[in-house]
């Protein structure tokens, strides 16, 4: 007898891009700007606290909600940063990366029939867990407007059935952020159609050329927003599995609800190395932060002299080149740079229809490697014209 | 510190071009204040660091950290004492420091015996110094921010990832 898989699951997206991917992992000695995470390891003295709490035993569960220890640390973290004021008992929930905290919030507030707003390209999840949850995401392609979500293109999208809308700045895979006058004006319009705001800003310390907003410290937004943060990407700890979400106690609560039954709570180990991080960690990030900067500028020129153009991102590890002077598609572009010079980049198709004509290139990759893909990626574009 | 400074410190090969797209600066702003802290001597010399337990000739070399205590004399500062010492071409490093005795002094030689005879003959019959503690080195695990190992266990990332 064949099983039946649910039908939702059926029906989420495996597509060409499973294919590459595959065809990347089973290449050697390939250079790869496809990586969705730092090159760094995780400062020693963030390792050391999680290898010192195993030391003294800490193995056991802890409480749904996470640490209290390390609530209290993201409370004053959020506090000293931002001015903003969760409440560590109530308002804040760790999660096993942000990954986790999204599927909650989705399923926490989708009644069937809802709508979510995913502007795109973005990242590859928020599709497919609204679908898992009963709603129903519309994609906003804002590829003609600088890769931004504007007032104009968000009213366009807003009806009766919108609940949410999934926000993510600096962005995964364009590297855009905006500027607070930006966030004010979608803010405004969210507030009038009554539409909640879920905040990824997992990439928010990873922001260069301004001061990164946090979206619940526009006006009257508090209310509104779920705050979505984590330790994986600015403290190089993606493998810990650490995020946290903060919001309205009521949503925070039915999350809660969900993450006690489905994981119960985030490794102690973790939670403890975590902890540690927003203690003493911001030294390191500011070094890793300058380090991706200073590999962001020479990037930006680079792309944009081999003639894959692209604008200076203002935040995370990423880039975003045209490459439609090519005349090929992005699935084409990658497999044949792959095939012909081992370099790997991801597909912008990979982030929604619009991304085509796009790559994603992640400068999270040493100096030699970034030079050596650029001299790879000049041979492949010289040939290939 | 200046941007410029903190590439060439990681990094001394880096070359004007790409210390210019890295800073968006142009190549001969970048060259001109390179020479300029040549000048002042804020870059002292360019060189590499080498773990020198990898070179298998038998010019191997002996290290030693001496603690030595000196005696305070008038009109007479720890500066010219310190020169003194250091003017040796055995010491490759020398520091003032707080605690229980005053001066660090890092002394490189071709054997023990060398290193010893230069603490005997030379560096204990100064006059101001009064005595001298000499520690040898067995093993080198980090050297100036550089971890000495040739073969690191390296955790591959996946290739590609979202």
């Amino acid at each position: 007898m064949k099983m039946e898989i649910s039908r939702v699951v059926e029906k989420m997206q495996p597509s060409g891009i499973r294919a590459f991917f595959d065809l990347v992992l089973g290449m050697k000695e390939v250079i790869s700007l496809g990586v969705g995470e730092p090159d760094f390891v995780t400062p020693w003295q963030i390792r050391e606290a999680g290898i010192y709490s195993l030391e003294q035993g800490f193995t056991c569960y802890t409480s749904n909600k996470g640490l209290y220890k390390l609530r209290l640390g993201i409370h004053r973290y959020l506090k000293n940063k931002f001015h903003l004021d969760y409440c560590p008992d109530e308002e804040i929930l760790i999660t096993v990366g942000v990954s986790e905290g999204l599927d909650l919030v989705l399923r926490a507030i989708i009644n069937p029939g809802d709508k979510i707003l995913v502007p795109q390209p973005s990242y590859v999840s928020y599709g497919p867990i609204t679908e898992l949850a009963g709603g129903t995401p519309v994609y906003i392609d804002t590829s003609k407007d600088g890769f931004k979500i504007t007032p104009k293109l968000l009213e366009k999208h807003i009806d009766k059935k919108t609940k949410a809308i999934v926000l993510n700045y600096p962005t995964n895979p364009t590297g855009v952020s905006y500027r607070r006058k930006e966030l004010e004006e979608i803010n405004k319009i969210l507030l009038k159609h009554k539409v909640l705001c879920i905040s990824d800003e997992v990439y928010g310390d990873l922001t260069y050329d301004f001061q990164h907003t946090a979206f619940p410290t526009l006006p009257k937004a508090k209310n509104n927003t779920v705050y979505f943060n984590g330790f994986s990407k600015a403290y190089a700890m993606t493998g810990w599995r650490v995020g946290f979400a903060c919001g309205p106690k009521e949503i925070i609560a039915a999350m809660t609800k969900i993450h006690q039954y489905t994981i119960m709570c985030v490794s102690i180990t973790s939670q403890m190395a975590a902890a540690e991080a927003l203690i003493s960690g911001k030294r390191s990030i500011e070094q890793m932060k300058r380090e991706y900067n200073c590999r962001r500028q020479l990037m930006t020129v680079e792309l944009n002299s081999l003639g894959l153009k692209c604008s200076r991102p203002a935040g995370a590890f990423y880039m975003f080149p045209s490459i439609k002077s090519t005349g090929l598609s992005s699935m084409e572009f990658s497999r044949k740079l792959l095939e012909e010079e081992k370099v790997a980049v991801v597909p912008g198709t990979a982030f929604g229809a619009c991304g085509e004509g796009y790559i994603r290139i992640s400068y999270a990759s040493s100096f030699e490697n970034l030079k050596e893909a650029l001299v790879r990626m000049k041979r492949f574009l010289e040939k290939s014209r | 510190m200046d941007e410029i400074l903190e590439i060439l410190e990681k990094d001394g090969r880096a070359s004007v071009e790409d210390i210019a797209k890295m800073t968006r600066k142009k190549p001969d702003e970048v060259k001109k204040a390179i020479k300029k802290y040549e000048k002042e001597g804020a870059i002292l010399k360019y060189k590499a660091v080498i773990n020198k337990d990898l070179i298998k000739d038998n010019e191997s070399e002996v290290r030693a950290l001496i603690e030595v205590n000196i005696v305070p004399q008038k009109d007479l500062g720890f500066d010219k004492i310190a020169e003194r010492i250091y003017s040796f071409p055995e010491v490759s490093s020398c520091y003032l420091i707080s605690g229980t005795f005053d001066l660090l002094v890092v002394v490189e030689g071709k054997n023990l015996n060398t290193v010893s005879s230069f603490v005997a003959e030379k560096l204990s019959c100064l006059e101001n110094v009064r005595g001298t503690t000499t520690h040898f080195l067995l093993k080198k695990y980090k050297e100036d921010g550089v971890i000495l190992k040739h073969k690191l266990n390296k955790n591959e990332r996946i290739a590609i990832s979202y």
